[in-house]
């Protein structure tokens, strides 16, 4: 167990916490980093590109963990807005509750959400595998393009809305679908994605059994000439 | 943006400190609306009293003006004063004559709010500028509303911050746009409601005093709001018992909210409740979309 290094932002301003945190080298020995007092600000921890892990004591504001690379961040509390959004790698977990558009545009990584994720949760998502233990709100995944989210709680209005190819998984209600998302059938290749992001998820105790797919339709992806009023 | 918070307390021993709270939420909020700020308190009703609530300038003699308001009506005023606003309390039938009767003696004084508990403050500033000259710090009560601006559909002027008042111990505080605040204005003023800006959170404000007016509980004037108005919104209201919160469908404007035993909070953001005593322990959570929330003192 390496030294944790303590940076405790009622007396460190946060720009000379991402001073030291962005200025590790990639083979850095201090990997291990605890962040106190973070009393709701926005952007805490954003921008890593280093392999350490940071734990963040407390709720944060918006944009929390965005842009992370490599780093693994876990968030002792709630998260606000826009939660590792535009994340390339490595993993955030929020302990909580996270706000809207959780794991927005994000490219690659796990975001995992114990608690609930609010409207737009992986609005735009780009590659990222987001997992939320409870519910997400609204026109979650909406344009979705890859990456899966997987919901163990229940869905909100206009879910997947304008889906490209993230793949939603949802285990309780979906309130609605949204315009050219539908169910699929689950196969096997699909069983063990799921089962493996809730295992990297430590939420092992669910049954993949119990979810239900939904992908595109496809029926949105092209200009075609008979919807050029909806346009 | 802009930044709009509240506090409705449960626990009267935090009666006292309400202002001081309230201050405290309110600068937080600066950088989410640095353009005016404004805040609505309200206290404990004096029987058979009203509270007009005036604004002037920072040189208005208030003392004057109720010593002749005082002469004028033959009714006892008392005054207190605020940098360049002032409290009056009046007897409770005198209020329209004293409305009328302050018009004829001052044309720099705008009665800006009436209640039996309301006093309404609004200045053109920084949070922590207005919050001083108004000495929010030293006022208490059972629960207030403030707002922060960050102008975007009207000009940065005292008429345009909120809260907004249009009816008796009502008030509302806005973060968003209206895009239908036109027509709505027109309708309105069809059926005989008053408007003093072009602003949009003038017509929401009006649009519930309108229906409360009518008879509407403020839970069903807030979920009729939900099909009449078109627009960006996150609403907290104010009136004599409680406080309301509606957020539009999209819910695109943030809503943070903090119970504990002791009060009721909303922050446009978590970080303006950090200061909140027990906020460690408070449940947090975010109001859905197009559900009414309200919280009412017992009577």
């Amino acid at each position: 167990m390496p030294h944790s290094e303590t940076v405790d932002l009622a007396s460190v301003p946060l720009r000379e916490l991402h001073e030291q945190l962005h200025g590790l080298p990639a083979d850095t020995h201090r990997t291990s980093w605890q962040i106190l007092n973070p009393r709701g600000r926005h952007a805490v921890a954003v921008g890593l590109d280093a392999p350490i892990r940071v734990r963040v004591r407390g709720h944060v504001g918006y944009y929390a963990a965005g842009m992370n690379q490599k780093a693994i961040v876990t968030i002792e509390g709630n998260a606000g807005p826009g939660v590792a959004e535009n994340m390339m790698s490595g993993e955030v977990r929020v302990l909580g509750n996270a706000s809207m558009a959780a794991g927005a545009t994000g490219r690659g990584g796990l975001l995992v959400v114990r608690g609930d994720a609010g409207a737009r949760c992986g609005i735009s998502m780009k590659g990222i595998d987001i997992v939320v233990r409870g519910s997400v709100g609204h026109m979650s995944a909406f344009m979705g393009q890859t990456g899966n989210l997987v919901v163990c709680g229940d869905a909100g209005e206009a879910l997947g809305d304008s889906l490209y190819e993230a793949r939603l998984f949802v285990r309780g209600a979906v309130k609605s679908l949204g315009a050219d998302c539908e169910r699929k059938e689950m196969n096997e290749a699909d069983r063990a994605t799921l089962a493996a992001l809730l295992l990297r998820a430590e939420l092992s105790e669910f049954d993949v059994r119990d979810f239900a797919l939904y992908g595109s339709a496809r029926s949105l992806y092209h200009f075609h000439v008979d919807n050029v009023s909806s346009y | 943006m802009c930044g709009i918070v509240g506090l409705f307390l449960k626990n009267p021993a935090l009666e006292p400190q309400l202002g001081r709270r309230m201050t405290e939420m309110l600068r937080v909020m600066s950088d989410r609306g640095p353009d005016s700020t404004g805040f609505a308190l309200y206290g404990s009703p004096v029987a058979e009293r009203v509270k007009m609530t005036l604004r002037g300038h920072r040189d208005t003699d208030f003392s004057a003006l109720a010593s002749a308001l005082s002469q004028r009506l033959d009714i006892a005023v008392s005054v207190t004063c605020h940098d360049d606003h002032a409290v009056l309390s009046v007897p409770s039938l005198a209020v329209e004559e004293a409305r009328s009767a302050l018009a004829a003696l001052s044309s720099e004084v705008k009665v800006v709010a009436t209640g039996s508990t309301m006093e309404l403050y609004k200045g053109v500033g920084l949070p922590e500028d207005v919050t001083d000259r108004f000495g929010l710090t030293a006022m208490g009560g059972t629960h207030a509303i403030g707002h922060t601006r960050m102008a975007t559909e009207s000009a940065v002027t005292i008429a345009g911050a909120h809260p907004f008042s249009t009816g008796a111990d009502q008030c509302l505080v806005h973060n968003g746009s209206l895009s239908n605040h036109n027509a709505i204005r027109r309708i309105l003023k069809a059926d005989g409601q008053v408007f003093e800006t072009e602003n949009d959170t003038e017509v929401a404000a009006g649009y519930l005093s309108w229906r409360l007016a009518q008879g509407a509980r403020l839970d069903e004037a807030l979920t009729a709001a939900l099909s009449d108005l078109d627009g960006f919104y996150t609403f907290v209201v104010g009136t004599k018992s409680g406080f309301g919160v509606l957020r539009d469908p999209i819910a695109c404007k943030p809503a943070v909210m903090a119970e504990t035993d002791d009060y009721v909070a909303f922050g446009s953001e978590y970080r303006a409740l950090v200061d909140l005593p027990g906020i460690e322990d408070a449940r947090i959570f975010e109001p859905e979309p197009q559900k009414v929330y309200f919280w009412e003192r017992q009577a």
